[in-house]
């Protein structure tokens, strides 16, 4: 049976026409995993040395067992962002003479061998072997790491249990957050000493290997508790019996002001409340507001100015670059219809337009207080706006007419690759490169007053020049009108 | 109102569909029948400027439909599930097309209130997006949606699958009513041969992308599409049997 799902799985996806089109990123996710392999030899390797030379009197074995409470908070954040249950098509399985629990545990045994948990292994057996070359005793050190891959496989299936909670949940980080913070506030506020707690359990089972029981009873408990909760879900009616939402209905007569367009923004708004993936990335307009406190409390930033300018681009224009680099693909879904209807495109496009200036002005103006931190910074942001007002939301409405890949709006947001394609790639380039680039040579040849005026010219001939270029941008979607077409009537 | 000359559409080298000349006049009832893959999908979408034709063209109303776009506000059309934007409600839906087509409110509420029998009180109110309804219930929006804003063709692809009983029947009515009162064109494809011969006063037939049979509906009409099917069925098992 496991032979025939594993036949299948093969094809899903090398079938896909995911897999097809997007070699782009299938080489990335490669690169970026022989990255983090590298990265985890290294320190496997490396751990030892480096423990040894910086605290010449503690003994790295316990210093290690002593750290391994933040290993276990920090994979458990990671995995709950990035790692998800894989994915299997029951439905056609479930009418065939195949047990349920077979489907289960599968699934769950496919788990197992996740990228997520290969990974720590790199790190687990070089720092083994350089321990016991070191001279530590050879059957302690095996337990050891035989127990941290219970614990490792332990991460793995509490992450699910987790997922499974917060999947039923509006907010759905509010469950990882919760553990993650109790864990970690008992162990901060010192009501339970949990690395010490777990330094010690460590130790105390590589010394009594006989112990290794009951972090495998542990894992067992965490896998049963998962079959439990798969096995309940794998009926055809909870997978039939869709998920019937309250409709949430808005006043959004104000957009009447905008004349013509106001129908397509109405649109865009619900789109963008009423859908998964777009309403996570509304969420991202908050991080916009922030990120600029990841850099400016250092006065390291503040010092080059030029950052200012690249923050600037990046906040303000945070809800432009995530939302725009998938127009139209938001429409995928009905594009035939908007073809068939009787729309002029300019208006579309305009109402889109609108939105992302709407947002530009609003995180400025959010951003507003970040002239704590010297007005020099407000200053870079404003000329930022303006940049991305009359350049940016045009280069990325045109970008759009490039785009080929169909999104189902229902998917979960974060980590979402769906709708990715070379052209969201490319187009960062002009999009922030170009601006900093120009903002830091300007900068440094005829200071600053010259770079931020420079961008603000440019966007002002951007608005300017406002009506003429989206009537080209109209017409290079107008040409590639079939091309969208079929491609978004193809499925993933 | 709706002329077609010389269209063909090739996919890849291989023809789906071949029509050299097929005129439909204002206020006709049409219909499309075939087996899957006969084309009919592929006339409707050439007819609405979705694909583009290998050859020929087609002229609605004048307007040559891949040259110019100024055949949209006469037509409307429900092609598949594709054409329903599913995070709306229904009425919601209404309004957007009714803006598209110059409608207020007031007039697309006057609009579905006649089709309050139709809905099965299933439709409006229910506070349901789109998405959440079941596939009839989809179809039945969509169907209405194609009538707002007094369009003089109407496409519709397949309009009886997914429709209960009575429904299919209340919708001949509407086909019909619309062609003879209001003198709109309707362009209907089916697989079932009894539906379109009730509401259309011309079946044309396609077969591999050709037009092979232009009948005008009359009594017999039912009975000589069914001897043709049939004859087809018996040939290819009659093939398979050699």
């Amino acid at each position: 049976m496991i032979k025939h799902f594993l036949n299948l799985e093969w094809k899903q996806y090398f079938r896909s026409s995911y897999w097809q089109k997007n070699m782009a990123i299938n080489i990335l996710m490669v690169f970026f995993a022989l990255y983090f392999i590298a990265m985890f030899l290294a320190l496997g390797f490396g751990l030892l040395f480096i423990i040894k030379e910086t605290f010449p009197d503690q003994d790295p074995f316990v210093m290690v067992n002593g750290f391994i409470f933040y290993w276990i908070i920090g994979d458990l954040m990671m995995r709950f962002f990035l790692q998800k249950l894989p994915v299997m098509s029951v439905k056609p399985l479930l009418t065939l003479p195949i047990k349920r629990s077979t489907v289960v545990n599968y699934v769950l045994g496919k788990s197992v061998v996740s990228f997520f948990n290969v990974l720590p292994l790199f790190a687990i057996i070089p720092f083994s072997i350089m321990l016991i070359r070191d001279g530590f005793s050879t059957s302690m050190v095996l337990t050891w790491m035989f127990t941290m891959i219970i614990l490792v496989l332990i991460t793995n299936f509490l992450n699910f249990i987790i997922e499974a909670f917060s999947a039923e949940k509006e907010l759905s980080v509010l469950p990882i957050i919760s553990v993650v913070g109790v864990l970690f506030g008992l162990n901060y506020f010192g009501v339970l000493p949990m690395t010490t707690l777990i330094g010690d359990a460590l130790m105390v089972i590589a010394n009594n290997p006989i112990l290794v029981l009951i972090p495998l009873a542990i894992l067992a408990l965490c896998y049963a508790f998962n079959f439990k909760i798969l096995r309940s879900k794998l009926f055809l009616d909870s997978s039939l019996k869709s998920k019937v939402t309250e409709v949430n209905a808005a006043d959004l007569s104000w957009t009447k002001r905008f004349g013509d367009v106001a129908p397509f923004m109405q649109l865009d708004l619900k789109l963008i409340w009423r859908n998964k993936r777009t309403k996570s990335m509304a969420f991202l307009l908050l991080i916009g507001v922030l990120y600029g406190l990841f850099f400016y409390p250092q006065p390291m930033y503040r010092e080059m100015t030029f950052m200012s300018a690249f923050i600037g681009i990046f906040s303000t224009g945070f809800f432009l670059i995530n939302f725009g680099q998938f127009i139209p693909a938001w429409d995928s879904g009905y594009y035939k219809l908007l073809m068939s209807q009787n729309i002029k495109y300019e208006q579309y496009l305009r109402s889109k337009f609108i939105l992302m200036v709407i947002s530009v002005v609003l995180l400025f103006v959010l951003g507003i207080p970040y002239v704590y931190f010297g007005y020099k910074i407000l200053i870079a942001h404003f000329a930022a706006a303006i940049y991305n007002i009359g350049v940016n939301t045009h280069v990325i409405l045109w970008g759009g007419s490039f785009n080929r890949k169909k999104i189902e709006l229902d998917k979960k947001a974060a980590f979402n690759y769906q709708g990715t394609g070379a052209v969201q790639w490319l187009i960062g380039i002009p999009l922030m490169l170009v601006p900093m680039g120009l903002f830091g040579l300007v900068n440094w040849l005829a200071g600053f007053t010259a770079a931020v005026a420079l961008l603000i010219v440019l966007g002002i001939t951007g608005i300017v020049f406002h009506k003429k270029l989206m009537k080209g941008i109209t017409k290079k979607y107008l040409d590639s009108k079939y091309k969208m077409i079929n491609a978004f009537s193809q499925d993933n | 109102m709706i002329y077609t000359k010389n269209l063909s559409k090739t996919y890849n080298g291989t023809t789906v569909l071949n029509i050299e000349e097929l005129t439909i006049p204002k206020g006709q009832s049409f219909g499309l029948v075939g087996n899957n893959g006969a084309g009919k999908t592929t006339y409707f979408s050439l007819l609405l400027d979705l694909i583009q034709p290998t050859t020929g063209n087609i002229t609605s109303n004048g307007v040559v439909v891949n040259e110019s776009e100024d055949w949209k506000p006469f037509t409307s059309s429900f092609i598949d599930e594709s054409f329903l934007i599913g995070y709306l409600t229904p009425e919601e839906y209404f309004y957007f097309i009714g803006e598209l087509r110059g409608q207020n409110k007031a007039d697309v509420d006057s609009l579905t209130s006649k089709f309050e029998d139709f809905f099965n009180g299933e439709i409006i109110g229910k506070k349901k997006y789109l998405r959440d309804l079941s596939k009839g219930n989809q179809k039945k929006a969509g169907i209405v949606a194609a009538l707002i804003g007094n369009p003089e063709v109407i496409i519709l692809d397949e309009p009886f699958a997914n429709l209960d009983p009575t429904t299919q029947i209340r919708l001949k009515q509407i086909i019909k009513d619309l062609a003879e009162k209001q003198g709109v064109t309707v362009l209907v494809s089916s697989h079932d041969l009894m539906h379109v011969t009730d509401v259309c006063e011309r079946i044309v037939v396609l077969e591999k992308g050709n037009v092979i049979k232009d009948l005008e509906t009359n009594p017999t009409t039912l009975k000589e599409l069914e001897a043709h099917f049939g004859s087809s069925a018996i040939a290819s098992q009659e093939e398979e049997e050699e």
